[in-house]
């Protein structure tokens, strides 16, 4: 009798001591994305600190030009920065304005048929590889803009910038219309008890009460279209250029990060840890909008 | 008389009114229509460009046989197709385990507390970094202080890393659906934590996972930027060595370290040469690359849909 009993115990032992054992793996993986996190920072602000043993943050901020790989090396974060800002705008005055549209159509005016067909295909395009964008602006929406814009060079930011805007509208149209679709209809019914129109109900109802879901998939577009790379690389240039005009060829941050990881750069060399500067510029950037991102949904957010 | 005249006025103007906005109505449903359209219609114009522009190339047997070469006419895919493969691999069974583990801790074990706060913010935030940081991170992690240089396994981590949380996110997601009575019952039975969560949730929600791994999967085989970071734009026209061999122990580890080139690289590296000839095999390369990815996307996307359909557990 007594064997038994501790026979039970000892059985129930082990069974507890496996079952934390699993739970403490379970967490570690869990932990697995703030170990990723510690590790981007670290790496940055690592690589960062060398090079600014070498550059002061002054000219960092305030010089006007990049050149960390010529003779007579300049290191002025702003021509990428510029160049970074002036893609992403022009894909943001494309796609917000054309991608919130689709949306309040697909939630308010689109019959059920054609809100499920159309749907997943726009799900279906935010898998599409950017790297297929980048053929698209340099191969073939460069060349339409050269034949409407004489003069515009074969590296400029206009036609990036209005791809990388295509590339964004599936998902800002996308999130939007989740965020509407998540309006109850109770308030789209009260609003038409009243008289109102779908495209009134729409417009002073829905869209308002769905705003902070709305701005939450703006500001994560900006995010996108800041930290873009591969269009950008393919089809903006490589020469960094303090400049805001469209028809200019630029390297944005991305872009130089990519043009030094594609040469053959000494580990070590202020070259090598530019990119890493230059990456901690663009994780802030990104970072800032994110937070930003995060703090429009919680203000904004209307419990129903 | 005058206000029957004035009565009569009004509701002139009530239906002008209503009129008016009944045609405010119709314009915007046909400017959203004719917007969406011409979003779809684009996109559909460009995807079907880029096959036509690829098409000598797609038709050739040889193209997905051959190496790259310094020739446009005889170079292939091989090399890139095979370094994709392999590659996969790695972040497969790096980023799925891990990310599945994750979110059950996430979702089954974890407390209110502000540990779990933090690793919420820390998942959400990582989806939103840009795919070029990653490739900075295994640029000074991997490559140089783990020292596995430019290979198979620093890519196959990196990518693995990249779609964690997208993995993270689609298990918690599959797992959120898994009703309480389900669990309820098996505890009742006298079945561990561990094994609830092992042999009824997870099992329940393995379709809901298999659309996350899918699209994970799919984004990590598109992805560009953070492979040329870690230095893979190379000239590669040799196979890594292989992983099955005829001899015992039959498993052969070496291709982990092997140079490499994917499917995406390729494509830029035949995109940023001069001359139209490149270009043709750029714009095949991109039309096996959308065709694999859209193909990875569509049965998601489809499982997903069919997913919510279907089950109804109450």
């Amino acid at each position: 009798m007594e064997i038994q009993i501790s026979d039970r115990l000892a059985k129930k032992f082990r069974r507890n001591l496996i079952e934390r054992g699993i739970e403490f793996l379970l967490l570690l993986a869990a932990m697995s994305a703030v170990f990723t996190t510690i590790a981007i920072v670290c790496i940055l602000l690592y690589e960062s600190y060398t090079f600014f043993e070498h550059v002061s943050l002054r000219d960092f901020l305030t010089d006007t030009q990049w050149t960390p790989l010529f003779a007579d090396a300049h290191y002025g974060i702003m021509p990428l920065v510029s160049g970074t800002v002036t893609t992403a705008a022009i894909a943001l005055a494309f796609a917000i304005p054309v991608g919130t549209i689709g949306a309040i159509y697909l939630s308010e005016f689109a019959s059920h048929r054609v809100r499920e067909t159309v749907k997943p295909i726009l799900e279906l395009l935010e898998g599409v590889p950017t790297i297929v964008f980048g053929y698209f602006a340099l191969l073939l929406v460069t060349p339409l803009l050269q034949k409407l814009i004489p003069g515009l060079p074969t590296f400029n930011m206009l036609g990036p910038g209005i791809v990388i805007g295509i590339m964004v509208i599936p998902y800002i149209a996308s999130v939007s219309e989740d965020a509407m679709r998540a309006v109850p209809m109770s308030m789209r019914e009260g609003s038409y008890a009243m008289g109102a129109t779908r495209f009134q109900t729409a417009i002073r109802v829905v869209t308002p009460a769905a705003i902070s879901g709305i701005i939450a998939a703006y500001i994560l577009a900006i995010s996108r279209a800041v930290g873009e790379t591969m269009v950008v690389a393919i089809a903006a240039g490589q020469q960094p250029n303090l400049t805001f005009n469209p028809m200019d060829s630029a390297a944005t941050i991305t872009a130089y990060i990519v043009q030094v990881a594609m040469g053959d750069l000494p580990h070590g060399s202020i070259g090598y840890q530019s990119i890493f500067a230059a990456g901690l510029v663009l994780m802030l950037m990104t970072l800032f909008f994110n937070l930003l991102g995060h703090f429009t949904r919680k203000k904004f957010r209307e419990a129903y | 008389m005058n206000t029957e005249a004035s009565t009569l006025k009004d509701l002139d103007a009530v239906r002008s009114m209503i009129k008016r906005h009944k045609l405010n109505d119709y314009i915007f449903g046909a400017v959203g229509l004719s917007f969406i359209m011409l979003i779809l219609l684009t996109l559909l114009v460009l995807f079907i460009d880029l096959i036509i522009d690829g098409y000598p190339k797609l038709m050739s047997w040889d193209f997905f046989t051959s190496f790259p070469s310094r020739r446009a006419a005889s170079a292939g895919l091989l090399s890139a197709l095979v370094g994709s493969a392999l590659v996969m691999i790695i972040t497969f069974v790096s980023a799925v385990p891990m990310g599945v583990a994750a979110a059950i801790y996430l979702e089954e074990y974890a407390k209110k507390n502000w540990l779990s706060e933090v690793i919420e913010v820390n998942v959400t935030n990582l989806a939103a970094v840009p795919s070029i940081i990653y490739g900075l991170l295994a640029l000074g992690l991997f490559v140089y202080i783990l020292d596995f240089g430019t290979s198979i396994l620093t890519a196959g981590l990196t990518l693995g890393l990249l779609i964690l949380p997208v993995v993270i996110v689609a298990t918690r997601e599959a797992i959120r659906g898994i009703p309480v009575a389900i669990r309820e019952a098996a505890y009742a039975v006298g079945a561990t934590k561990w094994q609830v969560v092992s042999q009824h949730v997870v099992r329940y929600a393995t379709g809901g996972i298999l659309t996350g791994v899918i699209i994970g999967m799919a984004r990590a085989i598109g992805e560009t930027a953070p492979v040329i970071t870690i230095g893979a734009l190379t000239f590669i026209a040799f196979l890594p060595p292989s992983p099955v061999t005829t001899s015992a122990p039959f498993l052969n580890f070496d291709w982990l370290w092997s140079g490499f080139t994917v499917l995406p690289i390729q494509m830029f590296s035949w995109l940023s040469r001069p001359g139209a000839d490149f270009h043709v095999n750029a714009a095949a390369a991109g039309a096996v690359i959308i065709v694999v990815t859209l193909l990875m996307n569509g049965i998601a996307i489809r499982m997903r849909y069919n997913i919510r359909k279907k089950i109804k557990w109450q």
